[in-house]
């Protein structure tokens, strides 16, 4: 498993880094770690249109980070562009990646949900750090990053903003529809009815939390990961009150799928 | 994608179905041009043996509708269906089918050299599928004012009752006096025996085929089956398919005894609940045949098999035949036929194919995954799609899942 030191088999140079590459559906991060899983260097820029070049420049930006030019022994891609990236040794499901990082970071049983920017997952794994299942967001990008995006441009603000007006006040608009197109239309009526912007704001984080908790029973210990909740804590604040039990995110919450890779990479080739 | 074309491994009995087909397209066609024969438009699953006892040569929609589905046609067909009130979200065989009739376009040109349609001179439908295709079948019956009948078959059932089959009798014997005059013959029920006696072959043939795959490594895959269900579905009461599954038959026990399996050093055992998706079924194989997953046993294929047809009353044989098959019966039945087959095929992992504009055929919505992972101990995942309707499926989302559940086994 993840936290296994690497075999007798690994060929890598003794010093060598291993990489993880998770080309996401917005954003690309990349980690890199050493011989004993500790974090190198990190790097996320955003995906663009061009996934090898990306994962490319992600990779030197981790490395300029880290300050290291130690050669980098094996990598694992994931993600939706992981077939893209030239360098990766191999490729599995970001599903998996997130699975290996989460129990690398809480050893033991939890239920991991990732807000990513295009899609949601919920995943569980036993003590063992087995995935005993996962269930991933219908087609519409409703309670994704995407949505938050797409919130912020009919609201005409930074999406940098969204989560400090979300904290600012108490008071969430409802926001009920399952469709992005539609919560926008259901937000001009709440401008025409002089809604606050801030309980808006509040309103969709709530609406994210709320197709969240619509795709699985969260139970056990939940972690929280994802570029969504790494930049906006008050959604994993919503979460938890919801749920009525503390909610982890771990540090680099964004890099969860990466930092998975990367331990994948860590192990002996198969 | 980690595959290539040779993960998908060929059936030599393919080209004999292909030369069938070709047959029996080319036969509807001739029919259809000169009126040497008469015609009869049918639901799949629906009274097609008595039509073929009173002489008519029977085509079926659906198949049709498969094939716009396989050959993506039904994309670019479907938006017609959708402008003149159709809507996207009922049945993509139905919209699809009516554009191709709007848009005067059929993959039958391609793959048959069938200048159109063949047009019918009598459509007949059995809801026991769904309702959809009597709505299907009443938008030819307005646009060609032929002769529409059908079957009412009552949905969800648990047990078949003595008086549901006699009501489905009832219904059948209504529509002989239609058929003789549409027809111009005379009701035989010998000819009727005779018909419903093939098509109990054609079925046990087919069954037999698809128990092969309960061996490991399998012979097949669902994806073959899909294919090769064709005579099965259209040509079931003609003995022609009979001896095609005689042939499909032999190779399947060839590939048995020289221990070759359909996906090399099979590795995972799938089973496919719901529709395939037609316009990727060489992507989800590839897909899965690349990671030593094979799909061994499906609803979509199983189903095509009707025991109750040697009954000795052929009415009776098709009442029960088209009214015990797994869409029409109750959650309860379905999930207990699921967990039967997931244990005859030795089943590691399911796949819920939940089709957006098919939910009588989407057998995930009522909790049935997670009650069944939970007895069995089998996992699975839901892909959301569409049998015809691609703007309803996200390729991304599907093989994510897809490779992440092999993963996972």
């Amino acid at each position: 498993m993840a936290q296994a030191s690497p075999s007798k088999a690994d060929e890598s140079p003794p010093r060598a880094l291993y990489c993880g590459v998770d080309v996401g559906a917005s954003a690309t991060k990349v980690v890199l770690i050493d011989r004993d899983a500790r974090v190198v260097g990190r790097s996320v820029r955003p995906s663009g249109v061009d996934y090898r070049a990306t994962a490319r420049r992600c990779l030197e930006e981790a490395r300029e980070a880290g300050k290291t030019d130690l050669p980098v022994g094996r990598t694992v891609s994931t993600g939706y562009g992981r077939t893209n990236v030239e360098f990766a040794d191999r490729s599995v499901t970001e599903i998996h990646c997130h699975g290996v990082a989460c129990f690398h970071l809480v050893g033991g049983p939890a239920t991991l949900v990732d807000i990513g920017g295009q899609d949601n997952k919920v995943i569980r794994i036993d003590g063992t750090g087995r995935r005993v299942d996962f269930k991933m967001n219908r087609k519409c990008a409703a309670g994704t990053g995407a949505f938050l995006e797409e919130i912020a441009v009919r609201l005409d603000l930074p999406v940098g903003a969204l989560d400090a007006l979300a904290a600012s006040t108490q008071e969430a608009a409802r926001l009920s529809s399952f469709c992005t197109v539609f919560a926008k239309t259901e937000i001009l009526a709440h401008l025409r009815a002089g809604v606050k912007v801030e309980s808006i704001v509040r309103g969709a984080f709530v609406s994210v939390v709320t197709r969240v908790l619509e795709m699985a029973p969260l139970e056990g210990r939940v972690v929280l990961t994802g570029g969504v909740v790494a930049y906006n804590p008050t959604i994993a604040a919503l979460l938890s009150v919801k749920i009525g039990t503390e909610v982890v995110v771990p540090p680099y919450a964004q890099f969860s799928g990466a930092l998975g890779a990367a331990l994948l990479a860590r192990e002996p080739a198969a | 994608m980690v595959a290539s074309a040779k993960v998908i491994k060929k059936i030599e009995a393919t080209g004999p179905m292909r030369e069938l087909m070709a047959a029996y397209f080319h036969e509807l066609d001739a029919a259809a041009s000169s009126g040497t024969a008469k015609v009869a438009w049918c639901t799949s699953v629906g009274p097609a043996e008595l039509l073929r006892a009173m002489g008519f040569l029977v085509y079926f929609p659906e198949n049709h509708g498969a094939l716009l589905g396989s050959s993506r046609l039904a994309s670019e067909l479907i938006p017609a269906a959708n402008a003149i009130g159709y809507s996207p979200d009922i049945c993509s065989y139905l919209t699809s089918d009516v554009g191709s009739w709007l848009r005067k376009t059929t993959p039958l040109t391609k793959a048959f050299g069938l200048a159109r349609v063949p047009k019918p001179d009598v459509l007949v439908y059995n809801t026991n599928q769904c309702r959809d295709v009597q709505d299907w079948f009443a938008f030819y019956h307005r646009e060609l004012r032929v002769p529409l009948l059908g079957i009412q078959t009552p949905r969800s059932l648990g047990d078949l009752t003595s008086d549901h089959v006699a009501s489905l009798v009832a219904q059948y014997r209504a529509m002989i006096p239609d058929l003789e005059r549409v027809s111009g013959n005379s009701f035989d029920i010998d000819r009727l025996r005779e018909v419903v006696a093939s098509s109990y072959r054609c079925t046990q043939g087919w069954g037999r085929v698809l128990r092969s795959a309960m061996h490991r490594p399998s012979p097949l895959t669902f994806f073959d089956g899909t294919i090769h269900m064709g005579p099965a579905v259209v040509l079931r009461g003609d003995e022609r398919a009979v001896r095609y599954y005689e042939i499909l038959g032999r190779e399947m026990e060839e590939r048995i005894r020289a221990g070759v399996g359909a996906v090399d050093g099979e590795k995972h055992r799938l089973y496919w609940e719901g529709m395939p998706v037609w316009g990727k079924l060489r992507e989800h194989a590839e897909l899965l045949g690349a990671r030593g997953a094979c799909v061994v046993a499906s609803t979509y294929c199983n189903s095509w098999v009707f025991e109750p047809l040697s009954e000795p009353d052929p009415f009776v044989g098709m009442a029960r035949a088209y009214a015990e098959l797994f869409i029409v019966r109750d959650e309860a039945f379905k999930e207990r036929y699921l967990e039967r087959m997931a244990r005859d095929f030795q089943v590691d992992g399911f796949v819920y194919h939940d089709a957006k504009t098919c939910p009588n055929n989407s057998n995930n919505r009522y909790g049935m995954p997670v009650r069944l992972a939970q007895r069995l101990g089998v996992p699975y995942i839901v892909i959301h799609g569409d049998l015809n309707d691609l703007r309803l499926y996200s390729e991304e989302q599907a093989c994510t899942q897809l490779e992440a559940l092999i993963e996972q086994l």
